[in-house]
């Protein structure tokens, strides 16, 4: 999972995706997650910052980050490659 | 710097909710650097807001609509020419098009005016009705397309398509329509207000965008800018919007204004739909409404227009900043009734 090439994250939550013209606001934890994305790393990781910043067990801690994946998807703003 | 003086006519003056593009192309031209513009506004109508717009038109002539002919149109601009030394003149509606490209080798040798538009077999190649064969030849997708005559050819069209359907005007207007009920009285709609011939056509389900562009009439693309609606009017107009960066639409956009040698400005407009598939739906021959956003993108396409009317080369635009925005907005004029007396008593003011 990547953060698409040319997507804009401003520091205070705020994304544009130049290709579609979308653009979204995202809470702290997106923020969090997004810039580890953004940073290239891995899922596992991106779980265990997870569970330790927020103080969460493994099954949320995945379900949400599930969640938050499957909607950059949906909104083009992530990849698979 | 030293701006060369240069006076440029532009056509239709209108500025309302359905807007046309002259007022964001003044404001290209007025922005130049190199050129130091005066503007003579063609008006057709005695409302038009432009025709007050002291800031950005210099001086107003009314033109006679585009259904008098090309005939009366050249003695109006004779007339107009004896008045002002125009160099170029910038035709900005769809209708009015055909007559401007008929004398437009008369408006250069009889009274000097330049004009930078396609020839009249390009200019039909990319007509509404005949975008299948366009799409063909220029190799890129176009929703099927058929035009008609008559409220039962619908029934015909009925037996290889499905709804919705799209019923669209020859040179504006287009409705949705998921039913024959629906589509014939959209062909009745369309046709008291556009004539015949009437275009069913293919629903594509997706993202509309859009590009403004420019091409030199020798097989490059001067420019390019694409941008996605954000806010649509009840018209259906663009009433704010985004510019995109969007890799595979520029290369499909610069093949058709390369390999079609477009002269002018243009608009071009797209679906792009779930599988990343771009289907052209209209060429429109002359710049969009929107076309100042290319300016504040970095390329001022305006400009780079009246600089190939005069003859000039003019290097095609690198590149654009993706994620500017246009926002509209209306705004009332105080205009003394003398000033509309003038307009409408004379012609001019």
């Amino acid at each position: 999972m990547r953060i698409r090439k040319n997507i804009a994250i401003s520091e205070n939550g705020f994304i544009f995706n130049p290709l579609t013209g979308d653009s979204f606001s995202v809470n702290e934890t997106g923020i969090f997650i997004i810039q580890k994305l953004k940073n290239g790393e891995s899922e596992e990781t991106i779980i265990r910052n997870f569970m330790d910043e927020y103080e969460l067990d493994t099954y949320t801690a995945e379900k949400d980050l599930n969640d938050f994946l499957s909607m950059l998807q949906n909104y083009q703003l992530i990849t698979n490659e | 710097m030293n701006k060369r003086k240069i006076t440029v006519a532009v056509t239709g003056l209108n500025n309302i909710d359905s807007p046309g593009p002259v007022i964001p192309v003044i404001r290209g031209l007025k922005e130049s650097e190199t050129i130091d513009v005066r503007i003579v506004g063609l008006s057709y109508e005695t409302l038009e807001p432009g025709i007050y717009m002291h800031n950005l038109v210099d001086k107003v002539y009314q033109l006679p609509l585009p259904t008098a002919g090309s005939t009366v149109l050249k003695e109006r601009l004779k007339y107009i020419a004896s008045q002002e030394k125009i160099d170029v003149l910038i035709p900005n509606f769809d209708a009015e098009l055909h007559n401007f490209i008929k004398i437009q080798e008369d408006l250069k040798s009889e009274l000097n005016i330049a004009t930078f538009l396609p020839s009249q077999a390009i200019f039909d190649e990319r007509q509404k009705s005949e975008l299948g064969k366009f799409g063909e030849k220029y190799g890129v997708k176009v929703p099927e397309s058929h035009m008609i005559n008559q409220v039962l050819e619908i029934r015909k069209l009925e037996e290889t398509m499905s709804y919705p359907l799209v019923i669209k005007g020859r040179y504006y207007d287009a409705y949705i329509a998921l039913s024959y009920e629906q589509a014939s009285s959209y062909f009745y709609k369309v046709v008291a207000k556009w004539g015949y011939p009437v275009i069913v056509q293919e629903f594509v389900t997706g993202t509309e965008v859009n590009v403004t562009a420019i091409g030199d009439g020798k097989g490059n693309c001067i420019g390019a800018v694409a941008m996605r609606k954000m806010y649509i009017t009840d018209k259906g107009k663009a009433w704010s919007g985004i510019s995109l960066e969007d890799d595979e639409l520029m290369k499909i956009s610069r093949k058709i204004i390369e390999n079609s040698q477009w002269r002018g400005g243009c608009e071009l407009e797209f679906i792009k739909t779930k599988k990343d598939e771009y289907y052209l739906l209209e060429m429109n021959p002359r710049f969009p409404a929107w076309v100042y956003l290319a300016n504040g993108c970095g390329q001022n396409h305006p400009e780079a227009l009246v600089k190939m009317a005069l003859g000039e080369e003019v290097q095609p635009f690198a590149d654009y900043q993706s994620g500017k925005m246009f926002i509209r907005y209306s705004y009332d004029q105080i205009v003394d009734i003398s000033e509309f007396q003038q307009i409408s008593t004379m012609g001019e003011r």
